[in-house]
């Protein structure tokens, strides 16, 4: 059998790039240090533009709209996926509906639904206001993939995607998110503590964490209220 | 309520805490008729497990009353009888908390529960996953309150708890919450098939219970190793073991004149991260951990894989929580051996223990040396550690 090496080298690099970025997000693995240059949101929209339009998705163009868009300072992303012991259709039915979010992510204060598209975030920041938002939903594919951006005017500018994939054998189903955060103006690093503490990383992966307990045993692990002696 | 709070290393204290409430739908309140102080609750006093704080409640060893059920315990999955859990019920409780839920509850792996221990990320950092929580000890596996107290909080408690009947003394059934189901794993792990001789570290209760599973598994000889004759007498009194006084004899050598040149087929570490040995070697696990720059002694493991037989296993149900030195694994790669190992999964194995204790097969009350009310905890701990007056068990009665 001779090898598969013709393909690859009649395909461009550009497509290759993008080829990846799609099975990326559809079902395979990524690596978020492959993404430090270019912006999720505008991957996000080119995906769910119907087309991989592929010029709007070259290194150089990625770049330019990110630094249009969003200024100079780098995003924070931030990556975790945690696998849960239910059927994918149940996980998805809950994300879904915004409105529930809370009772898992500790820094969301509220999300009020308008419409099939359109919702508004409001996340608690400590000693500081509130931070607000309109999010829209970019993609949205049934019990596999939710991707949304915030729209013009966000307090912190955001984007994300939560995918469902069955895990293999009967380990249930696999929940990832990838969330990006931009804030123009610098301070991105203050105002994102102020939302996550200091590490995003692991509170993006506690509220997974309270998902998984809130699906799989009805209820979230706590010791909050339990005596103890005197510290 | 009164209960035991660490203190700092080898200070416990009784203090008067707020009384426990349910806080979530599946809690039971269980008020503790009998407690027992563990071998690995002597890490926790002497200051060996990290994220223990002042004032935490220990203990993870106890039976009693249910008192008030959360909303949601109404469908008791295991136990005599089992059915809604009520009020006046009597129960033993396992000291590993599991969901019942996760892949691993599933699998009838409970001590390695996802959804149990809400300090999973400390866990996640250092150890890689996070592992079910563990009652009254510390915060990386939970930060639970303990049961050395009048009541405590049982998550879960729709699959957390075992029933048990009225008429049998709490010193039959209480070690069937840890104790017994540890040293029965040990065993159990170790795939002992007949004829084969196991070797057991550390002749307290778990080690006890462990001999005495091998021999239900259809081990021919149980050979026990400890340096106080209190222990190996009663482990060849209640255990039918061959006995090391590692102190007097070289323990290695010993073990091979016992097994005709072999080794032990199976060897299980009962003892965990205090293990003591004789010499240097000893010198230096005691100047290491001392200095913090091991946390573990890892004594026992040593001389297993050492001692073990080619091609045997080794079980370990001691407690380790971080790192060790110095191990031999050149003799355990060329040797072939199979480790195995980890916290028990109570819930697994309690019904079955149960049920051979109604049946009169097993009486473990033999254990018991010390009976105490709660409110002499400190000196229950003191005795135990420093195995003063032949002390193997204490058992605390709030
Ligand atoms: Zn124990
Ligand atoms: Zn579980």
């Amino acid at each position: 059998m001779t090898s598969t090496g013709d393909r690859t080298t009649k395909t461009t690099p550009e497509a290759n790039e993008m080829e990846r970025w799609a099975s990326l997000i559809g079902g395979g693995a990524m690596v978020l240090t492959g993404l430090s240059q270019r912006s999720l949101k505008g991957v996000l929209t080119a995906l769910a533009g119907g087309g991989l339009v592929y010029q709007g998705l070259t290194k150089q163009s990625t770049i330019q709209q990110a630094q249009e868009a969003l200024g100079i300072n780098k995003p924070i992303k931030v990556e975790k996926t945690v696998t849960i012991n239910k059927p994918a259709d149940e996980l998805y039915r809950y994300w879904h509906n915004f409105e529930q979010l809370p009772t898992f992510m500790k820094h969301l204060q509220s999300v009020k639904v308008y419409d099939a598209k359109r919702s508004h975030w409001i996340a608690k920041a400590p000693l500081a206001n509130n931070v607000e938002w309109d999010a829209e939903i970019l993609e949205d594919r049934e019990n596999e993939f939710i991707s949304w951006a915030s729209v013009e005017g966000a307090d912190i500018d955001n984007s994300g995607f939560v995918r469902f994939k069955k895990a293999p054998g009967e380990r249930g189903t696999e929940v990832k998110v990838v969330l990006e955060y931009n804030i123009p103006g610098g301070g991105i690093s203050a105002a994102l503590a102020k939302l996550f503490g200091e590490e995003p990383e692991q509170q993006i992966g506690d509220d997974l964490r309270r998902f998984k307990m809130l699906m799989e045993a009805g209820e979230i692990a706590t010791t909050e209220g339990q005596p103890t002696g005197k510290r | 309520m009164k209960a035991v709070c660490w203190q700092g290393a080898n200070e416990v204290r009784v203090e008067s805490v707020p009384d426990p409430t349910i806080l979530n739908p599946r809690d039971a309140i269980i008020k503790i008729t009998s407690t027992a102080i563990c071998g690995s609750d002597l890490h926790i006093y002497g200051g060996y497990i990290p994220t223990v704080q002042k004032g935490d409640i220990i203990g993870h060893e106890f039976m009693g009353e249910v008192v008030e059920v959360g909303r949601e315990v109404n469908n008791l999955k295991i136990g005599v009888d089992a059915k809604r859990l009520l009020p006046g019920d009597r129960v033993v409780v396992p000291s590993t908390i599991g969901c019942g839920n996760c892949a691993y509850c599933q699998r009838d792996m409970w001590s390695l529960c996802d959804n149990s221990n809400p300090n999973s990320w400390l866990e996640e950092k250092l150890f890689g996953n996070v592992t079910s929580a563990i009652y009254g000890y510390s915060h990386l596996l939970g930060g639970y309150a303990g049961a050395q107290a009048e009541y405590i909080r049982v998550p879960f408690a729709d699959v957390g708890v075992v029933k048990v009947p009225s008429d049998i003394p709490d010193e039959k059934l209480l070690f069937i919450s840890d104790a017994i189901p540890t040293g029965y794993m040990g065993a159990e792990l170790c795939d002992i098939q007949p004829g084969d001789t196991v070797a057991v570290w550390g002749s307290g209760a778990v080690g006890l219970f462990a001999m005495i599973s091998a021999y239900m598994m259809g081990a021919e000889k149980v050979i026990a190793i400890d340096r106080f004759p209190e222990r190996l007498e009663m482990a060849k009194k209640y255990a039918k073991a061959e006995v090391i006084n590692y102190e007097e004899v070289n323990a290695g050598e010993a073990l091979k004149e016992m097994t005709g040149g072999r080794g032990p087929d199976a060897c299980i570490d009962a003892v965990g991260l205090e293990a003591h040995g004789v010499g240097l070697e000893d010198f230096y696990d005691q100047t290491k951990q001392k200095l913090k720059l091991e946390s573990d002694r890892p004594h026992v493991l040593r001389e297993m894989m050492v001692a073990c037989r080619k091609g045997g296993t080794l079980a370990i149900m001691g407690v380790y929580g971080g790192f060790v030195d110095k191990i031999p694994l050149g003799a355990a790669f060329n040797k072939g051996l199979t480790f195995r190992m980890g916290q028990m999964h109570g819930q697994k194995y309690m019904h079955l223990l149960l049920q051979q204790i109604l049946d009169g097969k097993l009486d473990p009350s033999f254990v018991v040396t010390h009976q105490l009310p709660l409110a002499e905890a400190a000196h229950g701990y003191h005795i135990f550690q420093q195995k003063k007056d032949n002390c193997v068990k204490v058992v605390l009665k709030p």
